[in-house]
């Protein structure tokens, strides 16, 4: 292949996808994978049958309810009272419509971008999308994946396609090993410190390199996830013999008897040699330290062993203005170090760091100890499965014996629709994907860190550096 | 979706970046369900101090920018969360156009499914703009011939994609648009069932409900 038709993986899934060029970089998409919530699915869902549009491919939607059900033990689709109405209007559309819904206690329940990579429903090669940013996380097993709002939710459900404008590509080349206490969700918040929140807006990203392909999958959906917080709809990964083995056997996975020939077409997808990005980057992940926010933007990072940064290493004045509320708003003083700095609450949950991989992470740390006193600790495990397979291990009974509860599949705490707030005030070490100002309850001060960091920190009480417990 | 193509009004200043959707809109206030009162909650962490009351500096609230139809803002205006309630909120706060250096890439999308124009500047036109805006003059906007102009002084030209200027000039409705391609549509499908029939091939006995009562294509 010459170099003018050297291909990368987005444009492979993108070409592969175009019914009509509209023009100007447009194209009429068709979109493989629609994944409703609680939250964005109603809404969609009722605006066609307002319109009395039929659904085009009610078997390619898939629905289960995420944000706004309590996480309670025990709880049902009404203990959360002002999410009952979405999560009846969910169920009552979704079987309107005939499309496929995983309920509350039903494995394939779980936050949506848990359970579509976790049943092989979405699959290398395939659009997905969802009416919520995080989509991106199915980026992770190869996938075309990114976030829309409710207005393209109803276009996709009327006509299995959208029209979308094509992005620039963005190649991020990861190189070196991991060191002791650093995971994949340092890696991408160090990355985001390093280019900006905003560095990724306007383009699709590719995570490549050889960190990257020693990487299992559950990693890349965590990395893949936090796209969006560099202000990329789209990550993605180029799926390889760990995809494969990942997704054989899963349910909605190709059968037996097809999945040679679906691994055939899956390989062909990475990104040719000759593939020309409208940006490279390259990280040396041997440099890189378990990492933290401090601010309410995903791009005020620092390392663990780090102090909170001084006004005059802010770039500019809007951002120096921006880093002034920041410090206010989360009750820091630039120049004290991060370590030390006493927490109320830690949230180990959300699409970014719920699965099995991340919840054995945090209890190898907290096995055998207590959370200090001062702290409340929540576990939320990101889907049913994840919950049966934890509890299989006795990864729940490690978590209760030192004092977290042990809580049922969903967003819960990242995103708070659900009524279950940090509250005003009170310092959170979270595993979500946002430190904004309010996302967890208003006045919620919250620092994001991998799940080994935030279990860390439940044990000490204070921002703890993981490698030292 | 409500066609947009001229627009004078005064210009309100938020000028720090990264102001994502959560703040923008709360998703509590989305759960709610009441689309009607998203504008008394919009931008709410910063519009009302912790009693409740108005929060006097908050650019909105000032005298001179109550009700602008203009918002001059910061670079990665509505990243974040991908909630189409922060363009409700926006809209029904009054707004019609924003003008940013940058903006979340899902935000900016859904502002053209309801008819606010997302304008992207330059940083120094947006600082300039921000600076001639202090008093509450009134800013004119024209999107028919993609320009922005103060009423004394020349206006001056800004890009913005083709395609998506006419679907705001028109306000046609994207859905109906696409079903004119339905034939390329079910073409496309019938040979992808044939090239990648995995893709297609979801019926599995006992993950999920399967009786069907929708549409059957």
């Amino acid at each position: 292949m010459s170099a003018a038709t050297g291909k990368a993986l987005f444009d492979k899934i993108w070409d592969g996808h175009v019914i009509r060029d509209l023009g100007d970089g447009w194209a009429l998409l068709h979109i493989d994978r629609h994944l409703l919530h609680d939250l964005s699915g109603p809404p969609a869902l009722a605006s066609l049958k307002a319109r009395g549009l039929p659904l085009h491919n009610p078997e390619l939607i898939f629905a289960t309810p995420d944000h706004a059900v309590s996480s309670a033990p025990g709880r049902t689709g009404e203990t959360n009272v002002p999410g009952a109405r979405l999560w009846a209007g969910l169920k009552q559309l979704s079987q309107e419509a005939g499309v496929r819904l995983f309920d509350l206690g039903q494995v394939g329940q779980g936050i949506v971008h848990v359970m579509g990579p976790e049943l092989g429903i979405v699959l290398p090669g395939t659009t997905v999308v969802c009416g919520d940013s995080h989509t991106c996380t199915n980026g992770g097993v190869g996938a075309l994946a990114f976030g829309i709002g409710s207005s393209e939710s109803s276009h996709v459900l009327a006509t299995q396609t959208l029209r979308q404008q094509k992005p620039k590509r963005m190649r991020v080349r990861f190189d070196g090993e991991l060191g002791h206490g650093v995971t994949p969700k340092d890696l991408i918040l160090h990355l985001i410190g390093r280019l900006g929140a905003s560095a990724g807006t306007g383009y699709a990203i590719e995570y490549a390199g050889p960190t990257i392909r020693r990487m299992e999958i559950e990693g890349r959906l965590t990395l893949c996830n936090l796209s969006i917080e560099l202000g990329a709809k789209v990550g993605m990964v180029a799926p390889d013999e760990l995809t494969f083995a990942y997704l054989a056997g899963r349910p909605f996975a190709p059968p037996e008897a097809m999945f040679d020939r679906a691994v055939a077409n899956w390989r062909a997808l990475a990104s040719d040699d000759e593939a020309r990005f409208d940006r490279e980057e390259t990280v040396d992940v041997a440099g890189v330290p378990p990492t933290i926010t401090w601010g309410t933007s995903p791009e005020q990072v620092i390392g663990i062993d780090d102090v909170v940064p001084d006004l005059s290493r802010a770039v500019d004045s809007d951002r120096r203005t921006a880093w002034q509320a920041a410090l206010s708003y989360m009750g820091l003083e630039a120049g004290q170090p991060i370590a030390g700095t006493a927490v109320d609450w830690v949230f180990i949950g959300s699409c970014t760091n719920s699965r099995l991989s991340d919840l054995r992470d945090a209890a190898r740390i907290v096995r055998g100890r207590k959370v200090a006193e001062r702290v409340t600790a929540w576990v939320v495990p990101g889907s049913e499965q994840v919950k049966r397979d934890a509890e299989a291990e006795g990864l729940d009974r490690v978590f209760t014996a030192a004092g977290f509860e042990w809580r049922e599949p969903g967003c819960s705490m990242c995103v708070a629709a659900n009524g279950e707030q940090v509250p005003p005030g009170a310092r959170a070490v979270s595993t979500s994907n946002r430190n904004f100002v309010g996302r967890q309850g208003p006045g919620a001060r919250t620092h994001l860190a991998s799940p080994a960091m935030a279990a860390a920190a439940a044990l000490t009480g204070a921002i703890t550096d993981v490698r030292r417990v | 979706m409500q066609p947009f193509n001229r627009l004078t009004g005064p210009v309100a200043c938020l000028p720090q970046p990264n102001i994502d959707t959560d703040v923008i809109i709360r998703i509590e206030r989305l759960a709610a369900g009441d689309r009607t009162a998203l504008g008394t909650y919009a931008f709410e962490a910063l519009r009302y101090r912790s009693d409740g009351t108005e929060n006097p500096v908050f650019p909105l609230n000032r005298p001179e920018f109550r009700g602008a139809p203009i918002l001059v803002a910061g670079a990665n205006f509505g990243c974040g969360s991908s909630r189409e309630g922060a363009v409700w909120a926006l809209m029904a706060l009054g707004l019609r156009c924003v003008i940013a250096p940058s903006f979340g890439d899902i935000f900016y999308n859904n502002c053209f499914q309801n008819g606010l124009l997302p304008i992207v500047l330059a940083e120094p036109l947006v600082i300039a703009i921000a600076d001639l805006a202090i008093g509450g003059a009134p800013l004119t906007i024209d999107l028919e011939r993609r320009t922005l102009a103060w009423s004394d002084a020349p206006p001056l030209r800004f890009e913005i994609d083709e395609m998506r200027r006419q679907s705001l000039l028109t306000g046609l409705d994207p859905i109906e648009l696409t079903l004119r391609d339905a034939a390329a549509i079910a073409a496309w499908q019938a040979g992808d069932r044939t090239d990648r029939p995995w893709v297609w091939n979801l019926d599995r006995p006992g993950t999920g409900r399967l009786t069907r009562s929708g549409n059957p294509r």
